[in-house]
């Protein structure tokens, strides 16, 4: 398989009075784009605000962040299961714009929403501080059950996502970069003498608002299976989360998997990377064991020398994390772990609520759990008192002078398990 | 310009202090206004850069029989001295003594803000109870090793003193706190992961950013030897509390629990009780809370002479996110209420 991502710089957002990219510039057709939105009847009012790098703007409660993408050539269109017909994705031509990002937000599904600062100290925590936000704000028609409520406002998300980069489909990218993905005998033969390596992808999948999708369907009901690289690319993996906004992978860092980028990076190079198996994180046992099971099998069926695991969520799938961890360390294969950590808000507490002795190298995006004060912003879109009660906050939490005072869980993408940003930690 | 000389207090024992061995560990705290004892080996390493402008002491089993009050008596000693820093001990392999050292640190570490350094021999108990609250040197197990240790223990009382920020156990040779602290890498998370991963292939050396936490077993209790005369309580982290939330129990990272009446309720009916669990699906637990609080079955239980009876009250708070300490601080005023009660068993619903 072979993709080629069609890269727009975008360097500001504006609205216009046609959806349109000039000069490095996306102008965006705000009524056009609402009425999109409703004619999902499911949805009752919407509305369109822009949110730049810099600005004094607070995004809240933030559901899900989606990087606009679209097909030019090659078979299906992103967001395959969710946007047109199911159509294997991977390959051909996918335009991009880079510095965009759909933002969803809108009345609170439930407790489990996150926060986007577009500047001050808040900002340093989500990477989406440094993207030009369009933020969609959705409101359910009356009385819609939460689960129908989560889906519409994400297919919102992805419409809106697919709709924007669309506007570029005649024009020439600024920058084109190619990703092979061979079958295994080739891969094997291109690169002999180099170790093997793959990659352990959980989605987290315990239920409303801890889903993820994968060609539409909800991740819960798979075995674990394997993919291709440019297929995650084209948007085959889908977000339905945001339970505790720090350590969910929106659709965005799904699209942009820094774990696959970065063994592209090396590909060829310190080894040969040549497979991605899809794992979930299910809630009892049985399917604990069933997956963890299936997954290290696939791997042992590839054969890597090295495989790299990451988590999505923290608590009961520290359980699914440890159990691919120990059944491919079992193998005889190389194992690095991509968690976070709830050490309480001193840090004095253990981190993780299971380990296994072969969790000897682990990478940290840091402890959930640290206390931060977002200081007042100029403006807020979206609902502020979602701080009180989002994963995260507390009664309390946001005070009579707009400042909020929170756990950096309840920051989008704060502790990212893909290893999507910065932020670690270390003991003292 | 001439740096500013470190105000010290140092905080010893009965025995240090030169007062007394056992006969005399029953003296309350006071303050001798000079280094004594291995405070003149500290003062000495410290030269012109710190002073010891106070010993302040204890005896020990003072500081164990009345350890609030000691604590109190010692910090308000050492406040009016006004220190940049307090070191306390070393306290080597005395337990007794150790556990004062520590206790002194949460105190002044808790009071007034100011670091404290101590030593201590790694399985002093004091280390192991107060590690979080001051930067502890290794010792020797006996009082022998003094002159090892107050190089170290200089050198951190000079920088905490002086404000300099501490860096790691490997760094600054104290044994760990088990703190963990975030901070801003140069490298994102998946770059890490990936190098890491090279090194661990090539059999080069890695450091894994994350050791293993080690966990604490608690053996399970003996079963119930008669359980139609027991009287059996609901304990659950499951979120279900009365339908509002009452005591705004959070969704995530709880810091309290509570404590609800089941008198004259048969079933846990979605009109009176909720989830307020930031961790799972809630749907099916708003649906019907009896789903994670089974007070429906318990009570046909109950009318059926399984059980003896089902405790009047039930304790609920949120495991998401919550941190091992505010759970084990949770389930010991919990048990303890429970013992009182006459409870003989629990249910622990999870999610």
């Amino acid at each position: 398989m072979k993709l080629t991502l069609g890269y727009f710089h975008i360097k500001d957002v504006q609205f216009g009075p046609k959806t349109e990219v000039k000069d490095g510039v996306l102008y965006v057709n705000a009524d056009e784009v609402v009425s999109k939105i409703l004619e999902d009847n499911r949805l009752c009012k919407a509305r369109v605000e822009l949110a730049r790098p810099g600005e004094k703007v607070r995004i809240i409660p933030v559901k899900d962040v989606v990087e606009p993408r679209y097909k030019v050539e090659g078979p299906g269109n992103v967001f395959p299961g969710f946007l047109g017909k199911v159509v294997t994705v991977g390959s051909g031509k996918t335009h991009v714009l880079k510095g965009v990002a759909v933002v969803t937000c809108g009345q609170i599904v439930a407790f489990q929403e996150g926060i986007i600062d577009m500047s001050g100290p808040g900002a340093d925590y989500t990477p989406f501080s440094k993207t030009n936000n369009v933020v969609l704000v959705m409101d359910p028609k009356p009385g819609l059950e939460a689960h129908e409520h989560e889906a519409a406002v994400r297919l919102a998300g992805l419409k809106i996502a697919s709709y924007l980069a669309e506007a570029t489909k005649d024009m020439k990218p600024d920058e084109e970069k190619e990703y092979e993905f061979l079958p295994l005998p080739e891969a094997l033969a291109k690169y002999p003498d180099l170790p093997k390596v793959a990659y352990v992808y959980m989605l987290q999948s315990q239920g409303l608002l801890h889903d993820t999708y994968v060609y539409g369907v909800d991740a819960k009901k798979i075995l674990p299976s394997l993919i291709s690289p440019t297929e995650v690319m084209d948007g085959a993996i889908v977000s339905g989360n945001c339970v505790s906004a720090c350590d969910k992978n929106s659709t965005y860092v799904h699209q942009n998997n820094p774990i696959i980028e970065e063994l592209y990076a090396r590909h060829g190079k310190d080894f040969n990377f040549i497979g991605i198996v899809i794992t979930n994180e299910n809630v009892t046992l049985a399917d604990k064991e069933r997956s963890s099971d299936y997954a290290a099998k696939l791997i042992e069926m590839l054969g890597p020398d090295g495989v790299i695991i990451s988590e999505e969520g923290f608590g009961n799938p520290d359980t699914d994390l440890m159990m691919n961890c120990a059944k491919v360390a079992r193998k005889g294969i190389k194992v690095v772990l991509v968690t976070d950590e709830y050490a309480g808000q001193d840090g004095a507490s253990q981190s993780l609520a299971d380990a296994v002795p072969e969790a000897d190298a682990v990478v940290t995006a840091g402890n959930a759990n640290e206390v931060v004060t977002l200081p007042p912003m100029e403006k807020v879109i979206g609902y502020p008192e979602a701080a009180n009660v989002i994963a995260g906050g507390w009664e309390g939490s946001l005070r009579p002078d707009g400042s909020i005072v929170t756990e950096i869980q309840a920051i989008t993408g704060s502790t990212n398990e893909l290893g999507f940003h910065t932020l670690t930690a270390k003991g003292y | 310009m001439e740096k500013k000389k470190v105000r010290i207090v140092h905080y010893i024992n009965q025995f240090f202090a030169g007062i007394g061995g056992e006969e005399k560990a029953d003296v309350p705290p006071g303050v001798i206004e000079k280094p004594v004892g291995p405070g003149m080996a500290l003062q000495g390493a410290l030269k012109d850069e710190g002073e010891i402008v106070a010993t302040v002491y204890c005896g020990d089993s003072y500081f164990g029989d009345n350890l609030e009050k000691a604590q109190e008596e010692v910090v308000e000693l050492i406040r009016k001295y006004n220190p940049d820093v307090v070191i306390a001990g070393p306290a080597f392999n005395a337990g007794r003594y150790g556990t004062a050292c520590g206790a002194v640190a949460k105190a002044v570490t808790e009071k007034l803000g100011i670091p404290v350094i101590s030593g201590m021999y790694p399985e002093n108990p004091g280390y192991e109870m107060y590690r979080q609250y001051m930067y502890c040197v290794k010792t020797g197990a006996s009082a022998a090793t003094l002159r090892q240790a107050v190089g170290p223990i200089v050198k951190l009382a000079l920088k905490a003193g002086r404000g300099e920020e501490i860096g790691t156990p490997e760094e600054e040779g104290y044994m760990p706190k088990g703190i963990r602290k975030s901070y801003f890498h140069t490298e994102r998370g998946a770059k890490r992961a990936v190098d890491m991963l090279v090194a661990k292939l090539r059999g080069e050396p890695f450091k894994t950013e994350l050791p293993m936490p080690v966990f604490d077993r608690v053996p399970p209790a003996p079963p119930v030897a008669d359980l139609s005369k027991a009287v059996i309580a609901l304990v659950t982290s499951g979120g279900i509390v009365p339908k509002g939330n009452p005591d705004r129990i959070e969704a995530s990272s709880a810091s309290k629990y509570g404590k609800y009446s089941l008198c004259n309720i048969d079933s846990a009916t979605p009109d009176k009780f909720e989830s307020c669990h930031g961790g799972y699906d809630r749907t099916y637990a708003n649906e019907n809370p009896n789903r994670v609080l089974p007070v429906d079955v318990m009570r046909e239980l109950e009318k059926e002479g399984v059980i003896g009876k089902l405790h009047d009250y039930f304790y609920a708070t949120v495991g998401n996110g919550t941190s091992v300490a505010n759970a084990k601080k949770f389930a010991n005023a919990i048990g303890q209420e429970l013992k009182e009660a006459g409870v003989h068993a629990i249910i622990v619903p999870s999610t």
